[in-house]
């Protein structure tokens, strides 16, 4: 009789530890296969990276071109546009992953997504599913950056390593965002008010952020904005990696800040997301 | 014991689906008020009833998207609370709206949730072929869903509720918007499923005489209640009616119905556009 008790901890330990590996199976599997329809679509409408490459461009070649010789903007960088590089291509991938919340809507609208939500697949699987896909469209549109950069010869580092390391921090910021949009889109009920809160979300991020301008420059108090956003670490880190100049701050600091706010997202996204079908 | 009562104990027994004193409420609105039903094993159970009258609500309770606010319901023996996972594996669910990815073809959709399901990789394509026969999809494949007719579509959501082998197919409106031929090839394929898998089916629809064909039995639901359930004959003979729409009209006071929000109305015809 003694043994039953001992033996029911151990028993459940492997029963939860397995429950636990299963559970991790089934977000690896919804996580890529939400991902795998991202890069379908991706494959089915490729004209679309390079139609929402444009606005990236005309930030980079002509604001860039304008002030091209400003060295105060341009935080001691030679040329303003390769300082402005980083900045727009974070910039370009928060709009993909901030209006990326549009589709959800849609998705809640047309039935997909009471339908996603009644299948074995956990929330968090649906929502790094998702992200996943953000970060897909975003790293594409970054390497058309990276080809258009290399073309007008900017000059930036060539350093693969350095480049990969740029890629996946945009990677883990734009899945971040695309975590942020999906808590919005789980706020409100139409693609209309989610327009304007899309605006109202990523106008003050950018702004406030070290995208365009050093944070050295901005007066105190946005100053401490700009440091509470988690988009200036992504930029700073991108910054860093392409061009090796540092405005203070550590890389692996830029890292930890974005790999934590995509974390705590994902999490807060995966909460929300079942009010989505109501 | 009448057949009814027989029919009703087999379906408590053994039950695909069971419902106890259900109650749903949003805010001060109870869309649901303590109903109670049970579905055999590879029955075709219909749910009817005008708009607002809570059979939405209830698939979506059966289907763990929304918890009760009362009593209690199981799916394939597993409660819809405590077990919503095992239900979710359990059960293939269809919704009102469209749930087929229109930037993706047929093919990548029934691969898509075939892996979301939990479909083995080394079982997908077989169920995919299985899948794409049982509703005879191979003419349309490779187009992608936005360019498919209300009926394809239908049958395409169908074959992707089919490929994990769901116990129990939950239906919510599966031919609305479509025209009558499309309506007879989806009802013709499901009754082969049911025929050859035995699938429990459980259906919401508007269309009395679809109910009146293909439904073993149907729950007549108004404002939240069940206020009619049993086979069509059975009902006929309760309420004395010679049609099934009769029975409608009876059982649910023959009153205009209210229920419906202004989202509700306009999603359903956008849908029936869409189908059309």
């Amino acid at each position: 009789m003694s043994a039953q008790p001992a033996s029911a901890p151990a028993g459940s330990l492997d029963l939860s530890l397995h429950a636990l590996v299963l559970r991790a199976g089934r977000l690896r599997d919804g996580t890529l296969a939400m991902a795998w329809a991202e890069l379908r679509k991706l494959h089915h409408d490729h004209l679309d990276i390079f139609t929402r490459s444009v606005q990236p461009l005309l930030w980079l070649f002509i604001f860039g071109t304008a002030l091209q010789r400003n060295h105060t903007l341009s935080g001691g960088v030679h040329d303003y546009r390769a300082y402005l590089a980083p900045g727009v291509m974070a910039q370009a991938a928060l709009f993909v992953a901030i209006f990326f919340g549009l589709g959800v809507i849609w998705e809640r609208d047309v039935g997909q997504l009471q339908r996603l939500l009644a299948t074995p697949i956990p929330r968090l699987g649906i929502v790094l599913g998702k992200a996943a896909g953000a970060a897909i469209r975003a790293l594409a549109q970054g390497v058309v950056l990276l080809a258009v950069i290399a073309i007008a010869r900017i000059s930036i580092h060539w350093n693969p390593l350095d480049l990969l390391g740029a890629l996946l921090l945009l990677v883990l910021g734009t899945g971040a965002f695309a975590c942020l949009s999906m808590i919005l889109a789980s706020l409100v009920r139409t693609r209309e008010r989610f327009m304007g809160i899309g605006q109202l979300v990523v106008m003050p991020l950018f702004f406030a952020s070290s995208a365009l301008y050093p944070i050295a420059i901005m007066p105190g108090w946005l100053q401490v904005v700009a440091h509470a956003n988690p988009l200036s670490y992504e930029v700073h880190g991108i910054r860093e990696l392409l061009l090796g100049v540092s405005a203070g701050g550590a890389l692996w600091l830029d890292f930890m800040v974005v790999v934590c706010f995509l974390a705590v997202a994902a999490v807060a996204a995966a909460k929300t997301y079942p009010r989505a079908i109501l | 014991m009448s057949a009814l009562a027989r029919v009703e104990e087999r379906a408590l027994a053994e039950r695909a689906v069971g419902v106890e004193d259900l109650v749903v409420r949003f805010g001060d609105v109870q869309a649901v008020r303590g109903i109670s039903f049970a579905v055999c094993p590879g029955e075709v159970f219909g749910l009817l009833g005008p708009n607002g009258a809570g059979k939405t609500t209830t698939i979506r309770v059966l289907t763990t998207l929304l918890r009760p606010t009362a009593g209690r319901a199981e799916v394939a023996c597993h409660d819809v609370v405590r077990e919503g996972l095992a239900v979710r594996q359990a059960i293939g669910y269809v919704p009102q709206a469209i749930s087929i990815d229109g930037a993706l073809t047929a093919h990548e959709n029934l691969e898509f949730y075939g892996r979301v399901t939990g479909v083995a990789r080394r079982e997908r394509r077989e169920r995919i072929d299985q899948a794409v026969e049982a509703m005879a999809l191979d003419t349309f494949l490779d187009r992608l869903g936005r360019t498919l007719s209300g009926g394809m579509l239908r049958r395409l959501e169908i074959a992707t509720a089919l490929l994990s082998l769901p116990e129990v197919l939950f239906l919510d409106e599966p031919t609305l918007g479509l025209d009558p031929t499309a309506r007879r090839v989806v009802w013709d394929r499901l009754e082969l499923l049911r025929e050859e898998a035995g699938t429990t089916i459980l259906v919401t629809t508007h269309q009395m005489e679809e109910a009146e064909r293909q439904c073993d039995r149907l729950a007549i639901m108004n404002l939240g209640s069940i206020v009619a359930i049993g086979s069509p004959a059975e009902l006929r003979q309760q309420f004395a009616a010679p049609s099934l729409e009769d029975v409608f009209t009876a059982a649910t006071g023959g009153t205009l119905e209210e229920g419906g929000s202004f989202r509700d109305v306009r999603a359903t015809r956008k849908r029936s556009r869409r189908l059309a």
